[in-house]
């Protein structure tokens, strides 16, 4: 039907409508497009010339087009400095974490929430799971500034009655690579694990009864039959998340960390933070805009490139 | 599966005895955080600076949710504040987002790719913080407007694909007898399509009421401080994070910080702008179960 319907689409394309009867014909469908066209022009694209501040050393009388002009000096500042490096290492090294171990935990949740057969359990227990995915950024780090701070934590309370020496966590920058990927997995991996199961629920029923009545056992099916229908869902969104790799959850770290523990910053420190407190804590405009720049010039051709894989895979997934 | 004659091998049911116990214990380790917060929320300040959080109340007390609502204008003003916006927000929102997304799927729609495009190009290349900032600040006026938070949340290109999507099920038979009998397309849209989107208004809806409700990314940077009445969660930023802005918040009473309970007022307000999406969590959450299966793969 499909193939169908696109067929006749390229046999009527030689005779394009002038653009004029285009717009006359479709005028309410356009108007109904009009107001997020609208939206996304002001709140996305008009921001967008902005990015040339990167390029200057912006002030706030002369505004974005009168500062004085200075081409890369910005960006080889960042270079020289080793602090594009250093953020770009944390914000991949961070993602790469939370992809990996994020997508392997989901899957394995998805698999044992699919072995329970107890209905009342299995809709109980993901109730649960997916609340932390429904909270605030802030809320997290409330939560964890509760369990892990050094005077009132539960964490050091415990270490307390049990005997042992209570520890400084919020200074001590070697831990906090765990802290925020436990927090991340914490929050997504109930969540994320909903995509999986519903690929598992989509098993053609038959094949599974088929395989138990030749009595396979949970570990076959789940080895020859489960494994194998999730690699398409997990390639695709694999390749996604590889894509994203260079935009962090600002969200998650700064309610983590905050404006000011520095001497979490050299593993805790990633690009969306950066360029928060550079732009809001020191007004330094133009090294924030660089940074971003870079960001977004650097996400694109990832997103492009992954796109690219996608679509090499299978079209009917690829974004565009 | 009922299929009794089978008989369940040794391996079989010891990966299901791993399953239940997995599963158990990380639906535990995911409320654990919760019932801390509530258990310090509801315990004594003084035992708690002794002692520290445990994982029942120590020297059962209400005294930090009477400090909550000790000056009740500021957070009922808060949640007035968050409400509002949710509620307008997610209404507007969702009928501008569903407007587009029908009109996106439309086959007999020429210009469908081209918006879809320019639309979905703003998730590829983003101006960034900064000149986003500048340009809401200083060109559109927006500072210490509350607009700038209603305005900048109140659509996603992500919300409005996941919205073509779902467009996408409803037959097209059902636009065609619209225009058989005359409407035009936005009176097609009003009276035959949206309430055959009545699952996908929920699931998008939900989304972004819960972008309204959790929202202080924008208000930190825009409000600031020039607003008399936070959005919730801001609110609840400022309270955990400067010892300082509590005073102030308090309006401005005459009060020494040593009399504020710290440690037990800040769980304490976390719970009173957490309680109600937790509160509501368990029957919506199913809308954004389809959200998330529709939407994750190609979104």
């Amino acid at each position: 039907m499909n193939v169908k319907g696109r067929k006749q689409e390229l046999t009527i394309k030689p005779y394009k409508k002038p653009l004029g009867k285009v717009i006359r014909d479709n005028k309410v469908l356009m108007l109904m497009c009009l107001p997020a066209v609208l939206f996304f022009i002001i709140f996305a694209y008009c921001p967008m010339p902005g990015v040339y501040i990167a390029f200057t050393n912006y002030n706030f009388r002369d505004g974005i087009f009168g500062s004085p002009f200075v081409g890369f000096k910005n960006f080889e500042f960042l270079l020289k400095s080793g602090q594009l490096w250093l953020l770009t290492r944390n914000t991949i090294f961070y993602n790469l974490s939370f992809i990996l171990l994020g997508n392997f935990l989901q899957i394995t949740l998805a698999i044992m929430v699919n072995e329970i057969r107890c209905n009342w359990f299995k809709k109980v227990s993901q109730t649960i799971m997916f609340l932390p995915y429904f909270i605030s950024a802030v809320l997290i780090g409330v939560l964890a500034f509760n369990i892990l701070n050094y005077d009132t934590g539960a964490l050091n309370t415990l270490i307390r009655e049990t005997g042992g020496n209570p520890v400084k966590i919020y200074s001590m920058a070697g831990i906090w690579p765990f802290v925020i990927i436990l927090c991340n997995i914490w929050q997504q991996t109930g969540y994320g694990s909903i995509v999986y199961f519903a690929s598992i629920c989509g098993i053609d029923s038959q094949i599974v009864e088929a395989a138990e009545v030749d009595g396979a056992t949970s570990l076959q099916r789940i080895r020859y039959i489960i494994l194998p229908s999730l690699k398409p869902t997990f390639i695709i969104l694999m390749l996604f998340a590889l894509g994203g790799i260079m935009k962090g959850n600002f969200g998650l770290f700064y309610n983590l960390i905050g404006p000011a523990n520095s001497q979490l910053f050299p593993s805790t420190d990633i690009i969306e933070t950066f360029v928060f407190r550079t732009m809001m804590n020191q007004n330094n405009f133009a090294t924030s805009s660089a940074v971003g720049l870079y960001q977004s010039l650097f996400g694109f051709l990832l997103v492009m490139f992954s796109n690219w894989v996608v679509k090499k895979i299978d079209p009917d997934y690829a974004l565009f | 599966m009922k299929n009794k004659g089978v008989k369940m091998t040794a391996s079989t049911a010891v990966v299901r005895m791993i399953s239940y116990f997995c599963v158990t214990v990380f639906s535990l380790l995911c409320l654990l955080p919760f019932l801390l917060m509530v258990s310090a929320s509801f315990s004594n300040e003084g035992v708690i600076n002794r002692e520290g959080f445990g994982l029942l109340p120590k020297g059962f007390t209400m005294t930090a949710y009477s400090w909550v609502f000790r000056y009740p204008k500021m957070i009922l003003g808060s949640y007035g504040v968050t409400i509002l916006m949710t509620v307008c927000g997610t209404i507007i929102g969702l009928f501008l987002i569903a407007m587009t997304g029908y009109a996106l799927q439309r086959q007999d729609f020429p210009l469908r790719n081209v918006l879809s495009f320019f639309i979905y190009f703003t998730t590829l290349f983003t101006a960034g913080m900064a000149p986003t900032y500048i340009w809401v600040s200083r060109y559109l006026n927006l500072k210490g407007s509350y607009m700038a938070v209603f305005l900048q949340l109140l659509m996603t290109p992500w919300l409005i694909i996941l919205m073509k999507n779902f467009a996408k099920s409803v037959p097209y038979e059902i636009t065609e007898s619209g225009k058989m009998d005359g409407a035009d397309d936005f009176k097609i849209f009003t009276a035959l399509i949206l309430p055959m989107l009545k699952p996908a208004l929920a699931t998008v809806g939900l989304f972004l009421a819960l972008g309204y409700w959790n929202e202080w990314y924008n208000s930190m940077l825009y409000l600031g401080s020039a607003v008399t009445y936070k959005p919730l969660q801001y609110y609840l930023y400022n309270i955990v994070n400067t010892a300082a802005q509590l005073k102030n918040s308090m309006a401005g009473a005459a009060i020494t910080i040593t009399d504020l309970p710290t440690n037990t007022l800040k769980m304490a307000t976390a719970v009173v702008a957490t309680g109600p999406i937790i509160f509501l969590y368990p029957f919506v959450q199913r809308y954004f179960i389809t959200g998330i299966t529709i939407g994750a793969v190609k979104g």
